[in-house]
């Protein structure tokens, strides 16, 4: 999938949860992501997690630990 | 069934909280206070005859006809004017009435033309009706009264003729425009002899403000004002009743027809969305059923640069079979997917997503209501604990405060706009949120309080703002959140809210909204008793589309405005089936009745009637198919019944999904501009020629009963069947849908209580419908929020990435209008091209000056996305720095223009907020060349109708 769209919509979405307390917003990025996401587009996404692409969210990152299969 | 004629009771029904007996010609009557004479005769029987009153509209007393003799008054009262009062003892037939009803028949007659037998109302005219009634045997005063008979026919409306001649001054038509429609578009001009009907300053039907809604030739009593389908091929002999195939409004209609041909559709006075009003699109656009540009032979090819053949039903359906299966083994199981359509029926789409989660074994299916209120669904679903709107449409009538956000409607959702315009000429406040002026703000007899025109893209620092007053100023209902909401989110919604950075103040500039018109409008939603917000796709289509959704659902619970007539959250749902589409498991991480697919329990019960093992992890949204297929990783998909290539953002982004499939299936009634990637193509058959369901946006299921066959042998739920089989999947065996929504409501528990029977019986049911709410819920969350405790999310204001700036200086926001319909597939092929026959650039005054712009130039409309060419059309309705346009042309193609930006929780489209730059120009743009010329290279094909298709489209 395309690598520069899943970082924009990750982004988004942490974005929106930015709001809320640390843990809960990376809980909620994380719940998100599992809940809507299919699992091409997760995987895809760990690829980049994984990298560690710093034009990724913090807390896309920090939410990444719990979207490990 | 025979034709269906609704009774009329002559005056609307009497509300008075008490009831009164009277008598009527010897029998005992007892009715409402505030009932009419002559409603409570016609309540017992008692026809009193009449001609200007009719139950539709107010009683009126012009036409003298319903006299009556009341004991203990003084002459002949108008039956229709006389309210009924206790111990009233009422006659309705004497002599001395009978006398006096033939004399006022003999003035009517004696200026009325005697050409009945050659009349397009002879058999359906109430004034011959009325001549029959009173015995009138002669006019004794000639029939030379001759002030109407040269008047000439005005056939400027396409769709009803308007014949003077034949009018009798009832004012039936001017008040139904009036109290029925809210238009006041017609008038009685002159006076005595000479009065005759004017639309608008004396022009034609078509030039004045009239908007073809019907409503007048409903009630007209002769044929003065009637269809042009009548008067050319007769009366009906049979009435079809069903539900309208255009928007979320989900009027009901009687398809009356001749045989097999449709000769009108007229609204269902007992139709419980509608109430027997309608607008033009589905009281008069219905054409498109029968145009010669539909399919009705399935057709094939190998290549999307091929001409296409016709094939068999058999040879299509196993073709798609075969490639879908051959797809899955060279790409994976997750290849391929479908999307549903919201113009198919409940039926259908519970169908299609059955499929594709147990033939396809995967959960890629989505749905149109990704591109307009998948936002709602996720919103309300996080607010409330469903994923619908709160009221039922006559709430409106109950509503003292009414705020109208991003919703245009009365183009987009007309008869729903003329029971919201009612309530506001009785008095309710109108607060409008909307970057463009529209028709609402300022309309006859009603001015809104408050317009915040503020800039596209500013709606969550807005809703923001008007919660910051609501809670810094002492205005939240206490009682309401402490008992029904979550009190842990709402004290942090709280401290989050009444933060100063979220005040008017501070976002006044931003917006474009002077604080203190915030501040006042957030006093009247939260002070005005009853409030009640509707919005549609201006909340939606945009970055923050979920957000505003929570947002305004902040508001309402803030406010304590939820849970009883009068107030809620409504969204205006865009097409016919749109909330329906959603209810029936479309969306591609849920099942029907909004149930995650990772819910084991709910997985066990589908798993278990479907009789496969089925997949836990969600699918693909409509836009990641697109870029899987761009990916390489998704390479088949069944359209059905949508055109994503045209309604769907940054077209050539869409088009590139869409070529780089091996198998794309479109299911339509048309040659769309998807179908022009397509490989295989199913011809669909429209709601006339289907039985089923529809959802409306008020949770109402409605029926849809066939009244003429398929045109190519199948609707689409066979279609769906058939695939099915050559699938070797054989749970989907249904002899009617009937049998199709049986299952539905074994497997979902909001439909639970739901069945044609009692559909038949009832006439339409509001889900929930289950065994707690036999007869279905018209309010939500009454005494309790469906998820328990109302909560509040945080709703902080983020903004879209899409900015203006030197190179794209202007926002462009897009929408719809009146006598189109979303890709216009149906309405462009129908008389209502002769008010909007292309997509313009509305553009305001200042904008067009500064680039040397004249209202009907041609101009370029760029955006980074992609270039197209329309003319402009100069408006006041906009604010400097904002132009606006329509998506219903092809040829046009507004959606090469908008971007891949959106929703960030559900993907929706940001379609109202696009970077633009706008300039004079001589030509078509390089996208709108390139698509002729493919048009003109791939386009034709074997038959006719495919070559006509081609050429319509064309420019």
């Amino acid at each position: 999938m395309n690598a520069g769209r899943l970082i924009h919509d990750a982004n988004q979405i942490a974005l929106y949860f930015a709001a809320y307390p640390h843990d809960e917003a990376v809980a909620g990025i994380a719940d998100h992501i599992r809940k809507f996401w299919d699992p091409r587009m997760r995987a895809s996404l760990r690829v980049i997690l994984d990298a560690n692409d710093e034009t990724l969210h913090l807390l896309v990152r920090q939410a990444g630990e719990k979207l490990k299969p | 069934m025979p034709i269906l004629k609704e009774r009329d009771l002559g005056t609307p029904a009497g509300k008075g909280p008490s009831a009164v007996r009277l008598r009527v010609d010897g029998r005992e009557i007892e009715v409402p206070e505030g009932t009419s004479v002559m409603r409570a005769a016609r309540l017992a029987g008692i026809d009193i005859p009449k001609l200007c009153a009719t139950d539709r509209v107010k009683e009126f007393g012009s036409c003298r006809l319903c006299l009556v003799e009341i004991d203990g008054r003084k002459g002949t009262p108008a039956s229709c004017t006389t309210p009924v009062a206790a111990g009233m003892t009422v006659r309705t037939q004497t002599d001395r009435l009978r006398r006096l009803r033939r004399n006022v028949m003999e003035l009517y007659i004696s200026d009325h033309p005697l050409d009945c037998l050659t009349c397009s109302a002879n058999g359906d005219c109430e004034l011959q009706d009325m001549a029959a009634t009173v015995g009138l045997r002669e006019v004794r005063y000639g029939y030379d009264g001759a002030r109407h008979r040269t008047h000439a026919i005005d056939l400027s409306n396409p769709y009803f003729a308007f014949e003077p001649a034949k009018c009798i001054v009832c004012s039936r038509c001017v008040r139904a425009c009036e109290e029925v429609q809210g238009t006041f578009a017609l008038t009685i001009d002159g006076r005595g002899l000479n009065s005759l009907i004017a639309a608008s300053q004396n022009e034609n039907f078509l030039d004045s403000e009239c908007v073809s809604c019907g409503a007048c030739v409903e009630v007209c009593p002769t044929a003065t004002l009637n269809e042009k389908t009548t008067i050319e091929h007769g009366l009906p002999d049979r009435t079809v009743l069903t539900t309208c195939a255009y928007c979320g409004v989900g009027c009901s209609f009687k398809a009356e027809l001749q045989g097999d041909r449709v000769v009108r559709m007229t609204p269902f006075k007992d139709g419980q969305a509608n109430h027997g009003h309608s607008c033009v699109k589905g009281r008069f656009a219905w054409g498109y059923a029968t145009h010669p540009d539909r399919i009705t032979t399935p057709l094939i090819r190998e290549h999307i640069t091929d001409r296409w053949r016709e094939a068999s039903w058999d040879e299509a359906i196993t073709h798609v079979a075969e490639r879908f299966r051959d797809i899955q083994a060279r790409y994976g199981r997750g290849a391929i997917g479908a999307i549903t359509s919201s113009r198919c029926t409940n039926e259908e789409t519970y169908l299609l997503q059955k499929l594709v989660r147990t033939a396809f074994g995967n959960n890629n299916v989505d749905t149109c209501a990704r591109v307009c209120h998948s936002p709602t669904g996720y919103g309300l679903k996080t607010a409330f604990g469903t994923s619908a709107g709160t009221q039922n449409f006559d709430s409106v009538q109950a509503a003292d405060v009414i705020l109208v956000i991003g919703a245009n409607v009365t183009d987009a959702h007309p008869v729903f706009a003329s029971a919201m315009k009612k309530r506001l000429r009785e008095g309710a406040k109108l607060i409008v949120i909307d970057p463009r002026r529209i028709d609402l703000v300022e309309t006859p007899h009603i001015a809104a309080e408050h317009h915040l025109q503020l800039r596209p893209g500013t709606n969550v620092a807005v809703v923001n703002a008007l919660a910051h007053v609501i809670v810094t100023e002492g205005l939240v209902n206490e009682a309401f959140v402490a008992a029904r909401c979550d009190g842990g989110s709402f004290a942090r919604w709280r401290a989050f809210i009444g933060d100063p950075a979220n005040s008017p103040e501070a976002v006044a500039d931003l917006c474009g909204v002077e604080a203190e018109t915030l501040r006042a409008a957030a006093r009247l939603y939260a002070t005005g008793l009853n409030a009640a917000i509707y919005y549609g796709l201006g909340v939606t289509e945009h970055s923050q589309g979920s957000t505003m959704v929570m947002g305004m659902a902040n508001l309402a619970m803030a406010t304590g405005n939820l849970g009883r007539a009068g107030v809620g959250v409504n969204p205006l749902r865009g097409q016919n089936n749109v909330q329906g589409a959603c209810d029936m498991g479309s969306f591609p991480h849920e099942f029907s009745g909004y149930r995650h697919v990772s819910d084991d329990a709910v997985r066990a019960l589908m798993s278990a009637a479907w009789a496969v093992p089925l997949d836990s992890e969600p699918g693909l949204r409509i836009p990641n198919m697109l870029d899987a297929a761009v990916h390489g990783t998704f390479k088949g998909l069944f359209v059905q019944g949508e055109d994503i290539a045209q309604s769907d953002p940054d077209t050539q982004h869409v088009t590139a999904g869409l070529a780089a499939m091996e198998c794309l299936v479109v299911n339509d009634l048309f040659l769309t501009e998807t179908a022009r990637y397509a490989h295989v193509f199913l011809p669909g058959a429209s709601f006339l020629e289907k039985d089923g369901t529809f959802t409306n946006a008020e949770r109402r299921i409605g029926r849809v009963r066939k009244a003429i066959e398929p045109l190519a042998g199948m609707a689409e739920w066979q279609v769906t069947m058939k695939l099915a089989e050559a699938l070797g999947y054989r749970e989907m065996r249904y002899a009617h849908p009937g049998e199709i929504m049986d299952e539905i409501a074994r497997l979902t528990p909001t439909f639970a209580g739901v069945s044609y029977e009692k559909l038949d019986r009832l006439g339409s049911l509001q889900w929930p419908c289950n065994a707690q709410r036999p007869e279905g819920t018209p309010v939500m969350h009454v005494e309790e929020f469906a998820r328990g405790k109302g909560y509040f999310a945080l709703t902080a204001f983020v903004p879209t990435e899409e900015r203006t700036g030197q190179r794209f200086p202007l926002l462009l926001t897009t929408g719809r209008i009146l006598s189109q319909y979303n890709v216009g597939q149906q309405t462009r092929r129908t008389g209502n091209l002769v008010w909007h026959d292309e997509d313009v650039l509305e553009i305001d005054p200042h904008d067009a000056e500064q680039r040397g712009i004249r209202d009907g130039d041609l101009v370029s409309l760029a955006s980074r996305s992609g270039e197209i060419a329309l003319r402009a059309a100069i408006s006041d309705r906009m604010q400097p720095g904002v132009v606006y346009t329509t998506f219903h042309h092809p040829h046009t193609g507004a959606n090469v223009i908008t971007t891949e930006f959106s929703d960030w929780a559900t993907s929706c489209p940001e379609y109202k907020v696009t970077a633009v730059d706008v300039r004079l120009v001589n030509g078509r743009s390089i996208w709108q060349e390139r698509r002729l010329h493919e048009l003109e290279a791939f386009g034709g094909g074997l038959t006719p109708a495919i070559a006509r298709h081609s050429r319509r489209d064309a420019p």
